[in-house]
């Protein structure tokens, strides 16, 4: 899902950072916020909605919406669509509202 | 707790104005930015713009924002919050912010809200599936990120943001068959129309979208008819198979902080929602909080970078510094704003001004 070529913009080779999904190990390069290395996975699917287990994708990329809440290194409600990919993050799907440690 | 001078919250092009003006005049200011990269809605902005010389026409937005940061950046009387949310205002202006996961307090003696706005979505069967994304975070995650949103994109929506996102998709190689706006006509520039009608966009007229169709993520858009009274006419729909749909459909002004503070809002249909009702000096009803751009109703960075700028100046000459030729550059700043609002398509924004009992 990533751009390679473009009129306007350039996209340069970055470095990788690993990171894991549901324990799955994926790949996103420096610069990418935790949904937009997701996306590029082609992974769509970032929380579910609280009640009727709906299934939720990123929506404002502003962190002003919600939808892209997920547990990262076992925080819940953490913004992916604003917060940094970091070498070996641990990213969760979110089940309801989260539970805190 | 750490006092600051003037505090600005949101660093897109209203907020780095303002700061601009006041680092000029000899203030010190701190800026605080949920996000961390700096530069709001102009971070992703690749057209140019249009308007004057003097309003950086025919420039890229993410160049303007190069500039309006460059000239800034390293000033000694900057201070620099990315990544941080402010999550309260308090009376004496106290400032809750989050930075991660770290809380700590701000004091402030005059503070600019510029906080922008936020998209909206529109009511629709499906319409919380993934792939069903906002325009503007579309263009966000293209722009900014290097990331399509999907292979092949319905629009919603023909003022110039869904006009632009939609060239901006086929910049990035993905298919857009079809554009849908429930007005009988384009909203936005007809220039934007006719490029992207020419690239072979089917651009639907009196037509929404009835269901997303999909149950995982989106697998396709079933669209229809509107009659005058905006209600969909049964039998006139149409299933387009695409993969994510896009919305522009209009903006917000994300006025929580000030309603917090106890600013005065009205609503104002035209302006977006609910929006603060301020002076010419462009300070709200709170002693000291001035606001501008987006939040103070919607309309775009051109504009914005002009009211930034005038609240800055009114947030310095408060806070006692001297500005030369004030009255002049306050006069023509005003006269640059108001060419702006001139014009057919900023008829809207005069009506809401009106509405407001503001001049325009």
């Amino acid at each position: 899902m990533r751009i390679h070529q473009h009129p306007i913009l350039s996209f340069d080779k970055r470095k990788t950072l690993n990171f894991t999904y549901n324990g799955q190990t994926l790949e996103g390069f420096e610069g990418d916020t935790i949904a937009s290395a997701l996306h590029a996975q082609g992974i769509k699917m970032l929380s579910e909605s609280i009640h009727l287990k709906r299934p939720r994708g990123f929506y404002c990329a502003i962190g002003n919406c919600a939808s892209c809440n997920m547990v990262v290194n076992g925080e819940p409600n953490v913004r992916t669509c604003i917060t940094p990919l970091e070498e070996g993050m641990e990213v969760r799907l979110q089940e309801g509202k989260g539970h805190i440690r | 707790m750490k006092q600051v001078e003037v505090l600005i919250i949101g660093a897109g092009p209203a907020g780095l104005s303002a700061a601009d003006i006041l680092l000029e005049a000899g203030a010190s200011v701190a800026i605080v930015d949920r996000s961390d990269r700096v530069g709001g809605q102009l971070t992703k902005q690749t057209h140019m713009f249009f308007g004057s010389q003097a309003h950086y026409a025919s420039k890229r937005g993410i160049d303007i924002l190069t500039i309006l940061f460059d000239k800034i950046k390293h000033h000694p009387n900057l201070h620099m919050f990315t990544n941080t949310t402010v999550a309260g205002l308090y009376p004496d202006k106290v400032v809750a912010c989050v930075q991660e996961s770290r809380y700590f307090t701000l004091q402030a003696k005059a503070i600019i809200v510029a906080t922008g706005a936020s998209e909206k979505s529109l009511p629709f069967e499906n319409n919380d599936l993934p792939g069903v994304y906002a325009a503007g975070a579309v263009q966000t995650l293209m722009n900014v990120y290097g990331v399509k949103p999907g292979d092949k994109v319905l629009m919603v929506g023909s003022g110039n943001i869904g006009l632009i996102v939609t060239y901006q998709l086929m910049q990035a190689g993905v298919i857009v068959p079809m554009l849908v706006e429930a007005a009988e006509t384009i909203s936005g520039y007809l220039v934007h129309a006719s490029k992207i009608k020419r690239l072979g966009v089917d651009l639907r007229m009196r037509t929404s979208v009835k269901r997303a169709l999909g149950t995982k993520h989106v697998e396709g858009a079933q669209i229809w008819q509107l009659d005058e009274q905006w209600q969909g006419i049964p039998g006139t729909e149409e299933t387009i198979p695409v993969d994510t749909i896009c919305l522009a459909v209009g903006l917000s002004p994300l006025t929580e902080l000030l309603q917090q503070i106890g600013a005065e809002v009205t609503y104002i249909n035209e302006l977006g929602g609910h929006v603060p009702r301020l002076n010419d000096r462009f300070e709200t009803t709170v002693d000291g909080v001035f606001a501008c751009g987006d939040v103070a109703g919607i309309e775009e960075a051109s504009s914005a970078m002009i009211a930034g700028t005038i609240a800055g100046l009114e947030a310095a000459l408060k806070r006692g510094y001297k500005i030369e030729n004030v009255a002049e550059r306050r006069a023509s700043l005003h006269a640059s704003l108001a060419t702006l609002r001139s014009g057919p398509h900023a008829a809207k924004i005069r009506k809401g001004h009106e509405k407001l009992g503001v001049k325009s």
